[in-house]
């Protein structure tokens, strides 16, 4: 079953187009009748998305006779959806790395905040979000509906309802994002967006469940492979974690300030229980569906050990979710609970480690692809990422260490050393594995330029995870540092000063990062055009230097 | 606080036994004798179809 150009552009969403109508309009109401200036702006917003939605739809219709219009391709997989996915994670990632460079710059040179739009605490939840959710969300929907499909060897279920997962979820990005710079939040770690924003995900989120758990049910495949045992764990615990963490009473229904039903150390469990989850089942399980196929598929071996995947599967299951209160040491929160989360959190290194192994020995019997194949080279370099982010994380979490890491640029490091390195580099090898496959092209535009990403991303990682281990072991450091009559030896105001040099590098090693993503979405554009570059080949063959006989 | 009370003493009794037992179920059956021929082939899958 090969996926053709499906005739899914040509039909008309009638339906859809009158409901999006009739929202663009009651969204005029909200904000007409809003209870604050922010709720009327925002619907305001809303409702100019929507009628933009309504018109494109609109000039979209075709209102030849009726058995004349051209039907839907019943057989073949729906990858139209797919490729919308893939340009979408290509856009957000580009702007999700540009804010992160310019909240980077902000915090070495403070000149640059422009109050109150555009200053580093509203752009800061802009640029986590813009790489969480718009560009790694993207990222594992577009993934996921693709690697459902073949792996189970069926249609998408539901019909046109993947449309609405895809720009359902475009809407929430729009709405989270004009909310911070608007200066709404309800300042909960990851989970910034308000209560009406909030609801919206959660519907959004039920369709991608029900088009993934449907398209499971009606495979044609009698196993279910294990990249999408990941993926199922990815969104059925984020739907978890999602409802329970946003759980709160909006002040009015038509307003957009709510809070929380939790209070004091019980909110703040409820905020990290959600947070670490969302680092261990979104950015974690849902990029490791992704690894489990898309490192088979481009070295065209099976996975090392089948088995080991699933046991890796379950142990990180049944250990992630306890692992939240870490981010609580020497707090409020009881002692025990901390102790818990520390010795989950060190458990964690064990599958951790069986994943990264299994990832790795994939290529056994093949190493030498990773000098002649850039794409497998990207995906090895985001394994080894994993391996060590799940190796300093663990130890983060001892409380010994943690009394040193926390609250320091060495957490910040940590946190990129495995969102730039692991969850970056798998999804660009796997858009440079999906676009030529998506859009019927050989082969990518340039391979040379996918090497230079690759350079140009690691070359950033390096710098930016090494300036902030120092930079935070020396904040750490200058933070507990006692002269002999038992005061401290440093004033906040001088830690903050010592920290510019690092804050300067950490912005160039950005940067570096962000180039490469310009080279990628640059490479992804033109291989869509349907260009190939004139370049010569890169080095495949490796050719020993003759040695003359003695 | 009773209900707090019963569900932390079910979460650290039966609650985690059950869930322990089922992960041990879970390897246990996964490293079965001639679970290796259906792992093996489960690992083909994706390399099957395009």
């Amino acid at each position: 079953m090969r996926s053709a150009g499906t005739g899914d552009d040509i039909m008309n969403y009638t339906t859809e187009t009158v409901v999006i109508a009739v929202a663009a309009f009651l969204a005029l109401l909200g904000a007409a009748f809003a209870h604050d200036h922010l709720f009327a702006v925002h619907m305001g917003i809303l409702s100019f998305c929507l009628v933009a939605g309504t018109i494109l739809l609109m000039r979209r219709m075709d209102f030849s006779a009726a058995g004349t219009q051209v039907r839907v391709e019943p057989s073949g997989y729906f990858d139209e959806v797919v490729r919308y996915g893939l340009i979408a994670t290509v856009f957000w990632g580009v702007v999700g790395f540009l804010v992160g460079v310019i909240v980077a710059a902000q915090l070495a040179f403070p000149d640059l905040n422009v109050a109150p739009y555009l200053n580093f605490g509203r752009l800061r939840p802009v640029h986590t979000s813009a790489v969480i959710f718009a560009f790694g969300g993207n990222a594992l929907i577009m993934t996921s509906l693709y690697v459902v499909q073949r792996t189970c060897r069926a249609r998408l279920f539901g019909g046109t309802l993947a449309w609405f997962v895809f720009w359902g979820y475009q809407l929430f990005i729009i709405l989270a994002a004009t909310g911070y710079v608007l200066g709404i939040s309800q300042g909960r770690e990851y989970a910034e967006p308000e209560w009406y924003v909030d609801l919206w995900l959660t519907v959004v989120w039920v369709a991608y469940l029900v088009v993934f758990l449907g398209t499971i049910l009606k495979r044609k495949e009698p196993h279910i492979y294990v990249a999408n045992w990941f993926y199922l764990a990815f969104i059925v615990t984020i739907a978890l974690l999602h409802v329970v963490n946003n759980l709160a009473v909006p002040v009015s229904f038509l307003g957009s300030k709510s809070y929380s039903v939790f209070s004091g150390v019980q909110d703040a469990l409820t905020q990290w229980w959600y947070g670490h989850n969302a680092v261990g089942f979104f950015l974690t399980a849902g990029f490791l569906g992704m690894m489990y196929y898309f490192v088979p598929k481009q070295a065209n071996r099976p996975v090392y050990s089948y088995r080991l995947s699933i046991i890796h599967f379950w142990a990180l299951i049944f250990m992630y979710i306890w692992a939240g209160p870490h981010h609580l040491h020497y707090t409020a929160l009881p002692d025990w609970a901390q102790t818990l989360g520390m010795v989950f959190s060190v458990m964690l290194w064990m599958p951790s480690w069986g994943g990264m192994i299994n990832g790795l020995m994939t290529l056994s019997g093949a190493w030498d692809k990773i000098r002649t194949d850039p794409i497998i080279r990207m995906m090895v370099i985001a394994i080894a990422f994993y391996g060590m982010s799940t190796f300093e994380g663990p130890m983060m979490s001892i409380k010994t260490v943690n009394s040193l890491s926390h609250y320091t640029e060495w957490t910040i490091g940590h946190v990129h050393s495995g969102a730039l390195g692991w969850v970056g580099m798998i999804t660009f090898g796997a858009i440079y594995f999906l676009t030529p496959k998506l859009w019927g092209r050989e082969r990518m535009y340039s391979m040379r330029m996918i090497n230079w990403h690759f350079w140009l991303a690691t070359l950033g990682i390096v710098v930016y995870a090494a300036v902030l281990w120092v930079a935070g072991i020396q904040q750490g450091l200058m933070w507990r540092e006692y002269n002999s009559q038992g005061f401290l030896v440093y004033s906040f105001a001088e830690t903050v000063a010592a920290m510019f040099p690092y804050y300067v590098l950490r912005t160039v090693g950005g940067g570096l990062y962000l180039a490469g993503g310009l080279v990628m979405a640059w490479n992804v554009f033109m291989t869509i055009r349907g260009h190939i570059r004139d370049e010569a080949a890169l080095p495949t063959t490796f050719v020993p230097h003759a040695q003359p006989a003695e | 606080m009773e209900i707090y009370t019963a569900m932390r003493h079910f979460a650290d009794s039966w609650g985690l036994l059950a869930m322990a037992a089922f992960f041990v179920g879970a390897v246990v059956f996964t490293l079965r004798p001639g679970g290796k021929r259906a792992a093996d082939e489960a690992a083909s899958i994706p390399l099957k179809d395009d």
